[in-house]
């Protein structure tokens, strides 16, 4: 072997190893877009001596693509409950190892006991954040349209014609998430909005059809600006997000008001998990982040910054008051008994459900 | 031997780029969706041996091209996408032609020039010009403001989230590959042929359809097969500037592969988008080399 060539090895050797330390002192994460307190990703950065990679995402569907091909190189991803329960059932997940997760002690039973729906016993996922799927409304303009009455706290909004048709003058946007739409419909005429039966699903169609051509847009986060400019008057969207169009548009001082409501009938509630990718390349990383997000004041520093309710009791003495005491943020207890959940669909049910969304947004 | 290599490369390039890849996607349409890492079954398991290529190939079938007739939406995006990329490659035909036309009669000294400013836009990412699309055609956007402020309309436009704007898109995407083709066609031809037909008494209208039109034929055809294709599949365009009645096979096919999680039926859509695009495309080259045998 001559010189160079032990030069070459012992060079490639010592990369080799550089990359191995450099992967090992590295965590990456997954995440929502506009979902955190980004001051957070520094301080976690600068407390544990971790490199942080901050990836986000805007649908649980590229989430679970992903998370199925496997391979995707993250250590921490956030699916929604209905989307984790359904990826654990691909094994797509490892354990916690609570050993490592001290801070656990600080989440709030009430909320686990709901996950544990979706993962029994909490032994894939933490609670990140939750919320409810519900109104938001531009009240002096839709009062204007249909007078101080109009029925703002109630789906009768949305999903009557007549509403609609007058409120399509200034501008109404629906989520483009049909696992959360179908069942709100569904709510809406009593049926069971976790119903699994293609007959039952098929009635949201009926609720949907004449008011389709009412409806400006299907879209998951351009809502939060058209509200906020004034550009529409109502939003059928996920609570945070309606709230930080409100102080969005408090902030420009438009003149511009908006308030949420989680429907007088009934709001879907819905839960995004932490979890860890069975093929993580750092899984002791992965805990270490879900620990210091679990630690009581930066699980309130994130819901301060995002307007979203967290499943963590202890960070609730470090909430600022607009967020505890904002009851479309944190709920009573009469509003809580009334929101339901959802559990995910098989897939025969599935592609009836994305059918049934592709006829109401394309009438085809 | 040199030859032989030289052979090889494109066909290695053929064979790993584009026939491997193929082979994949017409296994994955043949499979079933199952809720499992990746979602689709059966999986190849090469330790069983002979035993497990034989139960692997035996769970295959073709119940997701079946699949594909029992629905309208799939053939109405067929054909939807194909109407969009037809419109779209004649718009930019026509758009393209005199463009081309321009720069191969331009001075010499000015030509590499016109050829950057054709090339210039690919120096942005794509999915950047797309966007700023939408602040051009949207209802406050950069358009309707100045029209508004002209008094040319008094109520915005509604271009955004409409066919037309998906039609503005993929002229405005795919406009240079029209023109260079075209172009180069065009510059290669000999203007003495053009002073011979008018000599000969033809007027400059009927020296153009008789003379340039057939000589840049060659250019148009592959300027029209280079902008027909892509925007046959074409997503990011619809799903930007597209309403949600804009209905293409690019976005049934991501619908399945993401929303419905079934791989299998998204393969079967892709397989079918394939021959769509390629069998027709083979018969023309067939036709063509016909002619050329018997011109000879």
């Amino acid at each position: 072997m001559t010189s160079t060539t032990i030069k070459t090895l012992t060079l490639t050797a010592t990369l080799a190893a550089l990359a191995g330390m450099a992967t090992a002192q590295e965590v990456r994460v997954y995440n929502w877009s506009d979902y955190i307190d980004e001051e957070l990703l520094a301080k976690f950065e600068s407390e544990t001596g971790l490199k942080l990679v901050y990836d986000v995402f805007d649908s649980n569907e590229v989430l679970e693509t992903k998370m199925l091909a496997g391979g995707s190189g993250y250590d921490v991803v956030v699916p929604t409950g209905t989307f984790l329960q359904r990826q654990i059932s691909a094994g797509a997940f490892q354990k916690l190892d609570k050993s490592k997760l001290p801070n656990i002690d600080n989440m709030w039973d009430v909320i686990a006991d709901r996950t544990a729906k979706y993962d029994p016993g909490n032994e894939y996922a933490i609670n990140y954040m939750w919320g409810t799927t519900g109104l938001g409304v531009n009240e002096a303009k839709v009062k204007e349209l249909l007078g101080d009455d109009a029925p703002v706290t109630s789906w009768d909004l949305v999903f009557k014609p007549e509403n609609m048709e007058k409120l399509a003058e200034c501008g109404v946007m629906f989520l483009d998430a049909p696992a959360e739409m179908i069942p709100a419909a569904l709510n809406y005429i009593g049926e069971d909005p976790d119903s699994h039966d293609p007959d039952v699903i098929a009635k949201a169609e009926g609720v949907y059809m004449p008011i389709r051509d009412h409806i400006q847009k299907f879209h998951s986060s351009e809502y939060i600006n058209a509200l906020a400019n004034g550009e529409i008057c109502v939003a059928v969207g996920w609570s945070g997000d309606i709230l930080q169009a409100r102080d969005r548009a408090a902030e420009a001082d438009n003149g511009v008001e908006i308030s949420y409501y989680a429907p007088d009938e009934g709001a879907q509630m819905w839960f995004d998990q932490m979890a860890i990718p069975v093929d993580a390349p750092n899984p002791e990383g992965a805990h270490t982040f879900l620990n210091f997000i679990m630690d009581a004041q930066n699980m309130a520093a994130a819901s301060n910054y995002v307007y979203y309710a967290n499943g963590n009791k202890a960070s609730q003495e470090f909430l600022a008051e607009d967020v505890i005491g904002d009851p479309a943020i944190y709920p009573s207890q009469a509003a809580l008994d009334n929101t339901f959940t959802t559990t995910p669909y098989p897939p025969r049910v599935q592609r009836v459900v994305t059918r049934l969304w592709t006829k109401i947004k394309s009438g085809t | 031997m040199r030859r032989f290599t030289l052979i090889a490369i494109p066909y290695l390039w053929l064979l790993a780029l584009f026939l491997v890849p193929f082979l994949i996607v017409v296994k994955i349409s043949l499979s079933d969706v199952a809720i499992a890492r990746p979602p689709y079954m059966p999986q190849l398991d090469l330790s069983e041996g002979w035993a497990g290529l034989k139960a692997f190939f035996s769970e295959l079938d073709f119940e997701n091209f079946a699949f594909l007739t029992t629905d309208e939406l799939y053939w109405k995006s067929y054909l939807s996408s194909l109407r969009i990329a037809l419109i779209s490659t004649l718009l930019a035909l026509v758009i393209g032609y005199p463009i081309a036309y321009g720069m191969a009669r331009a001075p010499d000294e000015w030509r590499p020039t016109l050829l950057m400013l054709v090339i210039l836009p690919f120096w942005t990412s794509f999915l950047i010009r797309v966007y700023a699309w939408k602040v051009i055609l949207a209802g406050d956007g950069v358009l309707n403001s100045v029209l508004v402020a002209t008094g040319i309309i008094s109520e915005p436009l509604q271009i955004l989230n409409t066919n037309t704007a998906v039609f503005i898109g993929i002229v405005y995407t795919y406009l240079p590959f029209m023109i260079l083709p075209i172009y180069s066609a065009l510059e290669k031809m000999d203007d003495s042929l053009l002073e011979a037909a008018e000599d000969l008494g033809a007027s400059r209208l009927s020296a153009f359809w008789m003379i340039t039109i057939p000589l840049s034929k060659g250019g148009i055809i592959a300027g029209c097969f280079l902008v027909f294709i892509p925007s046959v599949g074409e997503f990011v365009i619809p799903e930007l500037l597209g309403g949600s009645g804009t209905l293409m096979i690019g976005r049934v096919l991501w619908q399945e592969f993401f929303n419905n999680l079934d791989w299998p039926l998204a393969s079967a859509v892709a397989v079918v988008l394939l021959a769509i695009l390629v069998i027709p495309i083979m018969i023309f080259q067939r036709s063509e080399d016909r002619a050329r045998e018997r011109g000879e």
